[in-house]
C-alpha cells in the first residue's frame, strides 16, 4: 500500500492524521456547508445583514415547506424524474445491444463503429445545438419531455456503448463459444447468457447515467421552456427569479434540486464508483 | 380555479356591458395563449383575463400557458416556429423586428383599420413597422427616479429639476455616507436605462432615435461624447453603488430598502417590489429625470408591452376578439388598476388608477414628455446592437477610462449591423 | 428477433448470422446516434456558411455567405476573449489531476470511518453544475459572502465575479471542485490496484516518498491518469453551466468561452445569428478534434495490443 499505512507510523503521526482528515473535509465542503446553513435561516436575518452570525431562529421546515408547497419545484422535480428514468432505460437498453454486437462479433467496420461512438461521445455539445434544436422543433417535440429524452438517449448511447462493449469484452468468451457449439441461437445467447452476466454493468451504468441526465442543464435550456417540461436544473433558475435575493429560499431550493443524485450516489455507491472508474485500472 | 374566476368574470362583463362586432358573434374552438406575465401580480391579471374571456364565450376554450418572463425572451422564437399558439406576449418597437421580418407575427393592419382599437391611436406608432401594424399594446409604464423620500427630507433635499441640482443633491447624499443611486448591471439593461435618459436629456429625443436607427456615429458624434461626459461626472463622484456588475436589478433593491442608497432609476414595476420590501408610501416618491440641456424637450422611456397574433394561429377569429377585448377601455381600466398591473392603460378612454405613482407617471407622460416617447434601449436598438451596446455601457460604468475603446467597438458593430 | 426462427429464411440467416445478428443489434443504437449526433455535426458545418436568424427554415430565410462568418470571427474581439478563456480553462482545469492525486494519497489509509470520508470528499461531483455555480457565487458575494467575510478578518476583500481580470479564475476554481473529486476517485481506485509486491520490492531497494511515487506508483497509475486527462479536457471545453449561472458571460463579456459565446450569439435573448454561432461551434469542434484524435489513437493502440 502507498503511501505508508498510518498504523505503521508513530502514535503522534496517527493522532495528527486522524484530526487532520475531518478538518480537511470541513474545508473541502465549506461552500456547501455555508449554503446548508443559509437554508435554515429566517429571511429576516438577511435583511438585517446577519448572514453568518447565530441564526435568529431555525426555519428548516418553513423554508423547505415553501420550496415544496409554494413554488413550481415539485413539478420540476417530477419532470426531472420523467426525463431521467426513461433516458436511463433507453440508453442502457440500446447500449446492451450495441455493446453485445461490438464486443462479441468480429466483422469489418466493428472498430470503426465503436470509435464513432467514442468520438461522438467526446464532441462539444454546442456543435449539435442548432441542428438538434431544429430537428426537435420540426418534429413538434420542442418543449416536451419526449424531445429531451430522445436526444439524451441518443447522445448517452455513445458513452454507454463504450462502457458495455469493454465490459462484454472482459466476459469469458468460451461460454459463448460453447453455447454456439450447442446450437443456441444468437439472440438467445444475448438474452440468456450475456445479459445476466451484464447485471453489474447495467447497475453501474444506470446510476451513472441517472446522475448525468439529472444534472444536465444545457439541453434543458435549449430544448424546453416552461414548468411543463423543464427539469429541475433549469427550473432552479426560474425558482431563483421568483425568490430573488431571498437567500434562505434559494439555498433550500438548490439543496432540494441537488439531493436526488446525491441520495442515488450514497445508496448505490459501489456501483457508482465501479462505473466511474471503469478503465482506471487494468 | 378557472370556474371560480369565471363566475367573477360574468359579473364583470355584465356590469361593464361590453359590446362590439367581435363580441356579438359566437366563437368556438380553442384559443391558445402563451403569456410571459409570470410575476405574481401580472400572472393573476393574465389568468383573470383568460378566465373572463373564456366565460364570455361558452363554446370557446381558452388555453393559457404562462412562462417565465426572462426565459420567454429567448424562447418565443421556438414557440412561434413550430405548432404556434394563437396569441403571444411581446414588446413593441424594434424588439418586434426579427419576428416581423420572418413573418412570424400576423399583419393585423386590417383590424386596426376596421376600428377594432378605438382610443389607441396615440400608441399605434410603437406597433407599426413598414407601415403596417403587427400587434396591440396592453400596458405601458413610466421610467424615472424612485427615491427615498425620508432620506431626502432628512437631508433637506428637494426633487431636482436640473442636472446641477441633481449633482448637488447627490453630493449631499454622498456626504451623509450613502450612495446616490442603486443599480444592478449584471443583466446589462439597467445601464441602458441610464444611457437613454442621459442621452435624451443631453441631445434630445430625435438624436437618441437617430442613434438607435444607426444614423449617427458612436465615435464621431460630439453629442454622444457629451452624454458620456455627463455620465462620467456621476461615476467619478462615486454616485453608484459598488460592485453593481455583480447584481441583478432585484439584488440591487436592498441597498435602497436598507437606506444605503437613496434612489433608483427604474420602471414603475419597481414600486410593488419596494412596497413588498416594507417601505411605506411616505418613504418612496418619484421624480422625472431632470433636464440637462435646457434647449431640448424632455423625452421619456415608456416601454409598452404587447400582444401579437402568430401567423400560424389556428383560431384567428378568437384571437381578434381577444385583442379587442384586452384593449377595450373597461378591461384596460381593470387590468392596469392598482389591484392589477398597477401601470398605465393604453386606451385613452380608460381611467388611470388612483395611485400616487401611476398618476404622476400619467401626468408626466401626457404633459411633460414633449420631446417624444421612447421604448427602451433594448427595444429601440436592433437586438445585436442592443446587446453589444449595453455590454459597453456596463464596462463604461466600471471603467470609465475605457471609453474610447468602448466607443470604437460600438461604432464597429454599428457599421456591420445596420448595413 | 423472430425472423431468425422463420423456416423459409433460416438457411440464409443461419449462414450469415454472424454478420446479420450484430447488424440487427447495432441498428437502433446506430440509427439514433446518426440522427442526433453524427449528422448534426455536418449540418453545423453547413449552417455555418449561412446568415440565418433561426426563424423560419434555412432554405427560405437563410442567406448563403460562404466563409464570411469565419472571416468575421477572425476580427471579433469577443471571439478572441472567448478563445483565450478556453485556453485558461484547459490549462487550469488540468490542476484537477494533481489535486485529485494529492487528496487520494492523503485519504488512502485505513483509519476508522475512512470510507465515509472518501465518499464525502467525492460527493461534490454528484451535484449538478448549476448548483455548484450558485453555491460558489454566493461564496464569492461581495461584503457578505463567506470568502469575503474571511478575507475581511485580514482587512481585505475582493469581488471576484465582478472583476474582469479575476472572474474567469473564480469560475474555474468552482469547476475544479467537482472535477478534483472525480480525479480523486479515479486515483483511489487506481491506488487500490497497485501491486503491493512491487511496492515492497521498491522499499527494500530504498525507494520512498517522492521517489517511490514518481518511479513506482505513477507508472502503475497510468490508466487512471489517462482517464482523468480525458474527462478533464472534455469537461474544460464543455464548460457552460457554471458560466451561465455565475456571471452570464460578464462582466462585459470577460468570462465568455467558446461554448457560451456560441449559445449567446445563436439562441440567447439578443442572439439571432445561427450561422455565426455554428461557425463558433465548428471552431470549438476542431479544437476538440485534436484531443479526440489523440484519445482515439491511444485507445486504438490499446485495442491493437489487446487483440485476441
Amino acid at each position: 500500500m502507498f503511501p505508508t499505512p498510518i498504523e505503521k507510523r508513530s502514535r503522534a503521526a496517527q493522532i495528527t492524521y486522524q484530526s487532520l482528515v475531518p478538518l480537511a473535509l470541513i474545508m473541502w465542503l465549506l461552500p456547501l456547508i455555508a449554503v446548508a446553513l443559509f437554508s435554515i435561516r429566517p429571511g429576516v436575518d438577511f435583511s438585517n445583514g446577519n448572514y453568518w452570525g447565530v441564526p435568529s431562529s431555525f426555519e428548516l421546515f418553513t423554508n423547505y415547506g415553501k420550496v415544496f408547497f409554494e413554488s413550481d419545484m415539485p413539478r420540476y422535480l417530477w419532470n426531472s424524474v420523467l426525463i431521467t428514468v426513461p433516458t436511463v432505460i433507453g440508453a442502457v437498453a440500446l447500449s446492451c445491444m450495441t455493446g453485445f454486437a461490438l464486443g462479441i462479433y468480429r466483422f469489418r467496420g466493428n472498430l470503426l463503429i465503436f470509435f464513432m461512438f467514442i468520438a461522438g461521445n467526446f464532441v462539444p455539445f454546442q456543435i449539435l445545438m442548432v441542428p438538434v434544436r431544429d430537428l426537435t422543433v420540426d418534429a413538434g417535440l420542442y418543449d416536451t419531455k419526449l424531445g429531451l429524452v430522445l436526444f439524451h438517449v441518443a447522445f448517452q448511447t455513445g458513452f454507454c456503448t463504450l462502457f458495455m462493449r469493454n465490459f462484454i469484452r472482459a466476459l469469458p468468451y468460451e461460454l459463448i463459444e460453447a453455447a454456439r457449439v450447442e446450437g443456441v441461437k444468437e439472440w438467445r445467447i444475448f438474452w440468456y447468457i450475456v445479459l445476466p452476466l451484464m447485471k453489474p454493468a447495467i447497475a453501474a451504468l444506470s446510476v451513472l447515467i441517472f446522475t448525468f441526465i439529472w444534472n444536465d442543464y444545457f439541453w434543458a435550456v435549449v430544448l424546453t421552456q416552461g414548468p411543463d417540461a423543464q427539469p429541475v436544473t433549469a427550473g432552479i433558475t426560474s425558482f431563483n427569479s421568483q425568490f430573488v435575493a431571498q437567500y434562505h429560499l434559494m439555498s433550500a431550493g438548490s439543496i432540494v434540486a441537488a439531493l436526488p443524485p446525491v441520495l442515488m450516489f450514497f445508496l448505490m455507491q459501489r456501483h457508482f464508483i465501479a462505473g466511474l472508474t471503469l478503465g482506471a485500472v487494468k | 380555479m378557472l370556474k371560480k374566476l369565471a363566475s367573477a368574470a360574468v359579473a364583470l362583463t355584465m356590469t361593464t356591458g361590453l359590446s362590439g362586432p367581435a363580441f356579438a358573434q359566437d366563437l368556438d374552438g380553442t384559443l391558445r395563449i402563451i403569456s410571459d406575465m409570470s410575476n405574481p401580480a401580472p400572472r393573476e391579471v393574465m389568468e383573470g383575463l383568460a378566465a373572463d374571456f373564456d366565460a364570455m364565450h361558452p363554446n370557446l376554450t381558452v388555453e393559457l400557458d404562462i412562462v417565465d418572463r426572462e426565459a420567454w425572451k429567448s424562447q418565443i422564437r421556438n414557440a412561434l416556429s413550430a405548432n404556434p399558439p394563437d396569441v403571444v406576449n411581446w414588446y413593441a418597437a424594434n424588439r418586434m423586428a426579427p419576428y416581423v421580418d420572418s413573418g412570424l407575427f400576423m399583419d393585423i393592419t386590417d383590424w386596426w383599420d376596421a376600428g377594432d382599437y378605438e382610443g389607441l391611436e396615440s400608441v399605434k406608432g410603437a406597433l407599426t413597422m413598414d407601415g403596417k401594424q403587427w400587434g396591440i399594446p396592453y400596458t405601458y409604464y413610466q421610467w424615472g427616479v424612485y427615491y427615498r423620500e425620508d432620506i431626502f427630507n432628512e437631508l433637506g433635499l428637494e426633487e431636482p429639476e436640473t442636472f446641477e441640482q441633481e449633482i448637488a443633491n447627490c453630493q449631499a447624499i454622498l456626504d451623509s455616507g450613502r450612495k446616490c443611486y442603486t443599480i444592478g448591471t449584471k443583466f446589462l439593461w439597467t445601464a441602458g436605462g441610464w444611457f437613454d435618459y442621459l442621452n435624451m436629456r443631453t441631445n434630445g429625443f430625435d438624436h437618441h432615435m437617430a442613434l438607435a436607427r444607426g444614423e449617427l456615429s458612436w465615435t464621431e458624434d460630439e453629442g454622444v461624447r457629451q452624454t458620456f461626459e455627463n455620465w462620467r461626472t456621476l461615476i467619478d463622484m462615486g454616485a453608484f453603488v459598488d460592485d453593481h456588475q455583480t447584481y441583478s436589478w432585484q439584488e440591487a433593491l436592498p441597498f435602497m430598502v436598507n437606506g444605503e442608497a437613496a434612489a433608483y432609476l427604474m420602471g414603475n414595476f419597481v414600486v410593488p417590489q419596494l412596497r413588498d420590501a416594507g417601505l411605506g408610501d411616505d418613504q418612496i416618491d418619484f421624480y422625472q429625470f431632470p433636464a440637462i440641456n435646457p434647449d431640448v424637450a424632455m423625452g421619456e422611456d415608456a416601454p409598452t408591452d404587447t400582444f401579437h397574433v402568430a401567423s400560424g394561429a389556428q383560431n384567428v377569429e378568437a384571437a381578434r376578439a381577444f385583442l379587442q377585448y384586452v384593449t377595450s377601455a373597461e378591461v384596460q381600466t381593470e387590468i392596469n388598476g392598482p389591484d392589477g398591473l398597477g401601470q398605465l392603460p393604453v386606451n385613452a378612454n380608460a381611467s388611470v388608477a388612483d395611485d400616487e405613482f401611476i398618476q404622476q407617471g400619467f401626468t408626466m407622460l401626457s404633459e411633460n414628455a414633449t420631446g417624444g416617447i421612447a421604448q427602451f434601449f433594448d427595444r429601440d436598438f436592433p437586438a445585436e446592437m442592443a446587446s453589444i451596446g449595453m455590454e459597453g455601457l456596463q464596462e463604461f460604468m466600471v471603467f470609465p477610462d475605457n471609453l474610447d475603446d468602448i466607443l470604437a467597438r460600438l461604432e464597429n458593430a454599428r457599421q456591420r449591423i445596420y448595413d | 428477433m423472430t425472423i431468425a426462427t422463420d423456416p423459409e429464411t433460416q438457411g440464409w440467416f443461419q449462414r450469415n448470422r454472424m454478420i446479420i445478428t450484430p447488424l440487427l443489434f447495432l441498428l437502433p443504437g446506430v440509427a439514433f446516434f446518426a440522427v442526433y449526433v453524427i449528422s448534426p455535426i455536418f449540418q453545423s458545418f453547413y449552417i455555418s456558411t449561412f446568415e440565418w436568424n433561426g426563424l423560419g427554415s434555412l432554405s427560405e430565410q437563410g442567406e448563403f455567405v460562404g466563409m464570411q462568418n469565419y472571416s468575421e470571427l477572425m476580427a471579433d474581439r469577443n471571439f478572441e476573449v472567448s478563445l483565450w478563456n478556453n485556453v485558461k480553462w484547459l490549462a487550469l482545469y488540468l490542476l484537477a489531476i494533481p489535486g485529485g492525486l494529492f487528496i487520494a494519497l492523503f485519504l488512502n489509509q485505513t483509519i476508522r470511518g475512512i470510507r465515509v470520508y472518501k465518499s464525502l470528499f467525492f460527493f461534490p461531483f454528484v451535484i449538478s453544475q448549476v448548483v455548484v455555480g450558485l453555491v460558489f457565487s454566493w461564496f464569492y458575494l461581495p461584503n457578505v459572502g463567506l470568502l469575503n467575510v474571511v478575507l475581511g478578518w485580514f482587512g481585505t476583500e475582493v469581488n471576484i465575479l465582478g472583476n474582469p481580470d479575476l472572474a474567469t479564475y473564480g469560475i474555474i476554481a468552482a469547476g475544479l471542485w467537482p472535477q478534483t473529486a472525480y480525479c480523486m476517485i479515479l486515483y483511489l481506485t487506481g491506488l487500490n490496484a497497485v501491486d503491493p509486491e512491487q511496492i515492497e520490492a521498491a522499499r527494500l531497494d530504498g525507494a520512498r516518498g517522492r521517489h517511490m511515487l514518481w518511479h513506482v506508483i505513477l507508472p502503475q497509475l497510468r490508466p487512471a491518469t489517462f482517464i482523468a486527462f480525458v474527462v478533464t479536457i472534455i469537461g474544460a471545453l464543455r464548460s457552460f453551466d457554471l458560466i451561465s449561472v455565475m456571471t452570464n458571460g460578464g462582466p462585459f463579456g470577460s468570462t465568455r468561452v467558446l461554448s457560451f459565446y456560441m449559445f449567446e450569439k445563436a439562441l440567447s435573448e439578443y442572439g439571432f445569428r445561427m450561422g455565426y454561432g455554428s461557425a463558433i461551434a465548428v471552431i470549438l469542434f476542431l479544437i476538440m478534434l485534436i484531443f479526440i484524435g489523440y484519445f482515439l489513437w491511444s485507445m486504438w493502440r490499446d485495442e491493437r495490443d489487446a487483440r485476441r
